[in-house]
């Protein structure tokens, strides 16, 4: 493969933007020059530490530690997930729904693509197994947050609704039909719309950095179809696991609306 | 005379309520009163099954857990006092909109309100088609939140009769309002909910 290397005063001569963003911060009076410092500070440290992880992965070819580094991705992705949700459950469940999801959708779609398209050897060759799950988490994690987000918000905002027709002799799947199909939407509308726009308003990143990387485009553009077809899928399984098992936890078997197991929303 | 056992709650609580006992017979009327914040409306849905509670509920001898939620909703049911209504159209929330059109006549809304979108309703013609969706029901018990409290003199009048027919067919019925000339028109007899127990001294059928 043939590509530029960077070297340390390349990057160096980047950061002036970063300084120069500063800068003109304190020229207007944004008070954002502290955090664009921190930011791009954190930049440099989690990626080159991420570097270096990856590296001595790569060098170990492990099972145990490639393992391992795809839990401690997957719990961060959870943690994420249940940061950026406005109204909560209470208590293990804020955390554990959109956690196992996000697990189950990560090691099904990727151990696929590693066992039936990529097949590295091994199977779970980190310089493979690490980047993909890592974009379907991502992902996955956006739409779940937004699933969610959706189903809890509209459970609270048509209560009387959901419940109206529960008086009525309607069971909990019915009442509850509308709100859980309206956030597996939610869920999926920005994979449909990265797909549509692909190639035609965006390059996606992926691909670039294969471009960058000499890889030839037309092997890019294979490599970048694969990924947001595995993308679509994790983030399907992902988001059917999380809504479903939040509609589950939103009602009990006497097939009642339960919002009394969401905590009270947090003032930000 | 109607006095087969309808209704019968023992051993009730829930949040600040109980223990509480009564019981409710087909044909009557009964008022539930008590000042606001009494917890009328935590003890009519918790007898709706939708709030978890404690005691033994038994509905024509049968025990409410021989019978599935949705069902018990259906025969004993809820109305509270916000309507719900989880589409455009008026019609979709009837599951047979053509019978129910008598009755609706009968509370002075218009023939084509099936019709209507939700949005072009008042406060009083939601609240008298909220009325009708439980009617149509049938139900063996009807709790009635406040079922009048935003109708004009005429309209209650007619919902009032209403509700009688309901009992004269054999429901039991339950309902909170603060109308004193209400109650004397159409309460059998009245409970009152106080420091989150209810003084039912008629624990046998009337006679």
């Amino acid at each position: 493969m043939n590509f530029i290397s960077l070297t340390y005063t390349d990057l160096a001569i980047a950061s002036l933007l970063v300084i120069a963003n500063a800068l003109l911060s304190m020229a207007l009076g944004l008070k954002l020059e502290k955090r664009f410092l921190i930011a791009a500070t954190r930049t440099v440290v989690q990626l080159t530490l991420m570097g270096l992880v990856l590296k001595t992965l790569f060098e170990l070819t492990s099972l145990w530690l490639t393992a391992l580094a795809a839990l401690v991705m997957i719990l961060f992705a959870g943690y994420e997930a249940s940061a950026r949700q406005k109204q909560r459950f209470s208590g293990f469940w804020t955390y554990g729904l959109g956690t196992s999801s996000m697990m189950a959708a990560g090691l099904i779609v990727t151990t696929f693509a590693l066992t039936t398209q990529l097949r590295p050897d091994p199977w779970f060759d980190p310089r493979y197994a690490i980047p993909l799950l890592g974009m379907i988490l991502g992902n996955c994690m956006t739409g779940i947050s937004l699933g969610l987000n959706s189903l809890i918000g509209n459970a609270v905002r048509e209560r009387v609704a959901i419940e109206a027709r529960l008086t009525l002799g309607q069971d909990i799947h019915q009442a509850l039909g509308g709100v859980v199909r309206d956030a597996v939407r939610t869920g999926l509308i920005p994979i449909i719309n990265s797909m549509s726009a692909a190639g035609i308003v965006s390059l996606p990143g992926m691909m670039t950095g294969q471009i960058l990387g000499g890889v030839p485009p037309v092997e890019a553009v294979k490599y970048q179809i694969l990924i947001m077809f595995l993308i679509a899928g994790g983030t399907a399984i992902g988001l059917i696991c999380a809504v479903y098992s939040a509609a589950w936890r939103l009602s009990d078997t006497r097939h009642r609306l339960r919002l009394d197991r969401l905590s009270p929303i947090q003032e930000p | 005379m109607m006095s087969v056992l309808q209704f019968q709650v023992t051993g009730f609580s829930r949040l600040h309520l109980g223990p509480i006992d009564f019981a409710l017979f087909a044909g009557e009327t009964v008022c539930l009163s008590g000042p606001s914040g009494s917890g009328k409306t935590v003890l009519m849905r918790a007898l709706a099954d939708l709030d978890p509670n404690e005691g033994k509920l038994e509905l024509c001898q049968q025990d409410r857990e021989a019978i599935a939620a949705p069902q018990w909703r259906q025969q004993v049911c809820y109305l509270p006092a916000d309507s719900g209504w989880w589409t455009e159209i008026v019609g979709d929330h009837f599951s047979n909109p053509e019978t129910a059109l008598p009755l609706l006549t009968r509370l002075q809304l218009p023939d084509d309100v099936l019709t209507w979108p939700i949005s072009r309703l008042s406060t009083g013609e939601k609240q008298r088609l909220a009325l009708a969706r439980v009617l149509l029901l049938k139900p063996k018990v009807l709790l009635l939140d406040e079922p009048t409290s935003g109708l004009d003199a005429e309209a209650t009048l007619a919902a009032e009769a209403e509700i009688k027919e309901q009992a004269k067919q054999g429901s039991a019925v339950l309902f909170v309002s603060h109308d004193t000339e209400q109650i004397a028109r159409i309460a059998d007899r009245t409970f009152v909910l106080a420091n989150g127990t209810i003084n039912d001294t008629v624990s046998e059928a009337p006679s």
